[in-house]
């Protein structure tokens, strides 16, 4: 393997989140390494998503720190996010359906793009070159994912399997170099599960993407992670390798061998 | 390029592609969509890239005569490898790219492949699958590096290595690839095919650059192509029907081919290339007729209203008026309405708006399906060949279309109908051997050297082909008379309310017939006059069914009239079965053909009752469900005589 796990590149110091009196997370520390598949794991409620959410600073947590590349943030916001590198894709595809899949890539690149409104509206000059370079960026995830076929069509037609790897996609097309996949395999067939596996794998090799993943199938986190944090009513039970996680007995009452 | 290949005959390919170069150089000869765009290859870039291929080849040891097998979707590359094997006077061997790996196997093993040029990332793990069977493989390339980063086996290379090496060992030896070029001789094998091998072991067809070339320039002048052609390449390479047009044909004329972007998008590829030359199977056709179809279902009324008017105008006089025949001035009018409104904007959705010659074979097509696209304006025509002839036999010359023939022998074939029925052909384009198999090839071509194609067939009045059906199948009626029973049986399941038909007749006094019907569609007829049935076997014993398949039958008893030697074949008894004929009962193969003699075996007491003129008969069958449980179906069938038409000249006898 030519893809070598590095240095911590994000590292989350005793973060806690609460809605009013609910907690969501309490204090919650775990670290993510260069090029490294880290997944998050927990019974529904057991603040996946939320930590998820911290990440890329949609929610403020009230305690703790998120040190990200050596830069430490109290208060992330999904723009500092984004700016510092960090895509995300969403639980419940956020798409915009109305709009056909290359339109949907090109939002992706949006934080890249340099010219101003008016060049852009009279597509201009500097304006023209640059949305043909986004383009051809666009075009890569289109290949790299095998969407061809569907460059057109608007999103909204398109059958969930497909949704999804466009959502994968529109993350993708920022060039992230950590992205987070909030359940990129819920509700899929097998089949579907298979062909998004692979592509979050060749996307690790290809690219040495960091990817922290939440995901519901045991069998699908187990093969594809490198390191798996547990949570139960956000409070962190387990952290380590899949081996490790699996035969940890706290886990195993929680999760794994209880019967939800 | 300082090649001389113009002041040699240009009778083998490379010498073909040399001299595009040289004459069209700047012309696109190749085009592939690829992230989004159409890439282009010129004539000169195709010589360069193909000059690369082959001095790398050399480089990797590739000696004369060698096969080399190409596996993958048809792209740019993979043609110009093709052709740089030809230049070394090797033998390229194209392989169907969806085989599994054991299909590929015993090919490979029998052709002695030693160099292996693949597409991707799945091709090369088929072959590392078979690589402990394979010990004479030396080398495998690819062409999409997509994946292959972990690959560390040393025989397999990037393709694009392989150029560079071959780039480097041009700059020592310049002259080596043009005097290779000189070496070649035109009864050289070109390209070697596979025969699909439905009966016993694949075969390799050795086509020779002179079968190929006497093929590809007798179509190309019968239909006038010129290098301003496109064509897309789509079809399998392994296909001789593509060799012929994406390859031979292209290098004959120097048109343009097209790659798809990938098997998802050809229909959207379709249209934006609009091909002016297109080749397609009949199921393609199919397919597009029943998209638009239920489109048009969709539509509004006034779109549908227009829609059927206008089709009814095609359907009366478009044909004619492609053909060049007198049409009414009034038609004319009103087909050139309903080609602003109608016709037009459906062949630009269907992307055949460029179309001026199509052609579809490799299986039979329905008399309507054929007619809707000739209607609508496009010169829809059908051709007859096998891999051994290079798939040129008969090509239908234009204006002179009939739906059931093939039309007539193409320039420089020479088509007979032996004793028994059956087609042999002579020409230029026939195989040299099949290779390895001296047996096999003197079976093929008899003391005349005629190719037997096993196909019956006969000429009609003007002296089109018809093929009847495969000449093992043919067999004669007590009277003598010749029949055919899949002939009969493809013009019984044309009708779209028969799935299946079984005929019998061999050495007996009559023909009688077994119907399966469609469900769906004669469910939906059904229903739309208040029908009620509870699932197939009530549906195929109602009375007013039995009326529908009686009329169709009928109709084409009167066909059969007038088919020559067919007339006795007109069928006088028949049944519906009381359940679908279904591989799981062994009854069709797993491709959908009628296992005749199983099912004339099983069903023996409604043949029996057929042919001792009774009016029903009981019969219980066992029937497997799919998953796996037995169950009965038992049903009393309802026999019905038909009417058939007496013979003219013959009433009297």
């Amino acid at each position: 393997m030519s893809r070598q796990i590095g240095e911590v590149v994000l590292d989350l110091k005793q973060v806690s989140l609460s809605f009013g009196g609910v907690k969501a997370l309490t204090g919650i520390s775990f670290d993510v390494r260069e090029h490294e598949i880290r997944a998050i794991i927990g019974p529904n409620g057991a603040g996946k998503s939320s930590m998820l959410n911290v990440i890329n600073g949609v929610y403020r947590p009230q305690e703790g720190e998120i040190i990200l590349r050596g830069q430490r943030f109290t208060k992330m916001n999904p723009y500092k996010a984004a700016q510092a590198g960090i895509s995300r894709t969403f639980q419940n595809i956020a798409l915009f359906k109305g709009m056909n899949v290359i339109d949907n890539l090109m939002t992706g690149r949006n934080l890249k793009i340099r010219s101003n409104l008016i060049q852009q509206a009279f597509w201009w000059g500097p304006a023209r070159r640059e949305e043909l370079e986004h383009r051809a960026k666009v075009e890569e995830v289109i290949d790299f994912l095998e969407i061809q076929h569907i460059r057109k069509t608007p999103v909204g037609r398109l059958p969930y399997g497909l949704q999804k790897r466009v959502d994968l996609g529109r993350a993708l097309a920022m060039e992230p170099s950590i992205l987070l996949l909030d359940e990129p395999m819920a509700g899929m067939n097998v089949e579907e599960k298979q062909d998004m596996c692979r592509f979050i794998l060749d996307v690790n090799d290809q690219f040495g993407t960091t990817i922290v993943l939440i995901e519901h199938d045991m069998a699908v986190v187990m093969d594809i992670s490198d390191r798996v944090v547990v949570l139960d009513y956000g409070k962190k039970i387990g952290d380590g390798d899949p081996d490790a996680v699996r035969n940890n007995p706290d886990v195993i009452s929680a999760y794994l061998g209880a019967s939800h | 390029m300082p090649e001389t290949a113009s002041s040699q005959a240009l009778d083998t390919f490379p010498r073909l592609l040399l001299e595009h170069a040289q004459v069209r150089g700047g012309k696109v000869a190749m085009r592939e969509k690829d992230l989004g765009i159409w890439q282009c290859w010129t004539w000169q870039k195709v010589a360069d890239e193909v000059r690369a291929l082959a001095c790398g080849l050399v480089e990797m040891g590739f000696k004369r005569g060698e096969n080399v097998a190409i596996v993958g979707d048809n792209r740019p590359r993979m043609y110009m490898m093709m052709s740089a094997v030809q230049c070394l006077g090797g033998v390229p061997l194209p392989l169907y790219q969806d085989a599994v790996a054991n299909e590929m196997l015993f090919v490979l093993v029998d052709a002695e492949v030693r160099f292996l040029f693949v597409e991707d990332q799945e091709q090369v793990d088929k072959v590392l699958e078979l690589q402990e069977q394979l010990p004479q493989l030396r080398h495998v390339f690819y062409d999409d590096p997509h994946g292959m980063r972990h690959y560390t086996q040393p025989f397999i290379h990037d393709v694009r290595e392989l150029m560079e090496m071959g780039r480097i060992h041009n700059r020592n030896h310049p002259a080596l690839l043009t005097s290779e070029v000189a070496a070649g001789s035109p009864d050289d094998v070109s390209v070697m095919l596979y025969t699909s091998g439905t009966t016993g072991r694949p075969k390799g067809v050795c086509l020779t650059h002179h079968a190929f070339i006497s093929a590809a320039r007798g179509g190309a002048d019968f239909d006038h192509l010129t290098a301003d052609e496109d064509i897309l390449s789509y079809l399998p390479m392994a296909w001789v029907g593509d060799h012929l047009f994406s390859f031979a044909q292209a290098m004959i004329t120097g048109f343009t081919i097209n790659c798809p972007e990938s098997a998802e998008t050809v229909m959207n590829d379709l249209r934006e290339i609009g091909p002016t030359y297109y080749f397609a199977p009949p199921r393609v056709f199919e397919n597009l007729l029943t998209q638009v179809m239920i489109r048009m279902e969709d539509a509004s009324a006034i779109k549908q209203k227009m829609f059927h008017y206008f089709m009814a105008v095609a359907r009366r006089s478009g044909a004619e008026i492609l053909d060049g025949k007198a049409v009414s001035f009034a038609d004319r009018v009103l087909y050139g309405l309903g080609n602003f409104f109608v016709f037009g904007p459906l062949k630009n959705v269907l992307g055949l708006s460029r179309v001026r010659v199509a052609y579809t074979a490799g299986a039979a097509i329905g008399p309507d399906l054929f007619r809707f696209y000739r209607s609508i304006g496009i010169n829809l025509k059908q051709l007859y060949g096998q891999t051994e002839t290079c798939a040129y036999v008969c090509l239908q010359p234009d204006g002179e279309i009939k739906f059931d023939s093939v039309g007539k022998p193409a320039p420089g074939v020479e088509v007979k109908i032996a004793d028994n029925g059956e087609i042999l052909v002579k020409g230029p384009m026939l195989l040299k051997e099949y290779y390895k198999r001296p047996d096999a090839t003197a079976e093929a071509i008899n003391a005349d050297g005629y190719f037997m194609t096993g196909d019956a067939g006969m000429f009609d009045d003007e002296g089109h082909l018809k093929i009847i059906d495969r000449a093992k199948d043919v067999g004669k009626l007590a009277n003598g008379a010749m029949f055919a029973p899949n002939f009969i049986e493809n013009k019984l399941k044309f009708f779209p309310f028969v799935k299946e038909a079984v005929v019998f007749g061999d050495r007996r006094e009559m023909v009688c017939a077994f119907i399966n019907i469609d469900i769906g569609a004669v469910g939906n007829w059904a229903e739309r006059r208040g029908i009620a049935y509870s699932g197939y076997t009530d549906l195929a014993a109602k009375v007013e069914v039995y009326g529908l398949i009686q009329e169709s039958i009928e109709q084409v008893n009167s066909e059969l009239l007038g088919e020559g030697p067919l007339a006795d074949s007109q069928i006088h008894r028949f049944l519906i079965l009381h359940k679908e004929l279904d591989p799981d009962d062994d009854e069709l193969t797993r491709t959908r053909k009628v296992r005749r003699g199983f099912v004339a075996e099983k069903y023996g007491v409604l043949i029996d009752a057929l042919y001792a003129g009774k009016d029903s008969q009981f019969i219980e069958t066992a029937v497997k469900f799919e998953d796996g449980r037995q169950g009965k179906v038992a049903a009393d069938l309802v026999i019905r005589d038909l009417k058939t038409f007496a013979i003219a000249g013959r009433a009297a006898s």
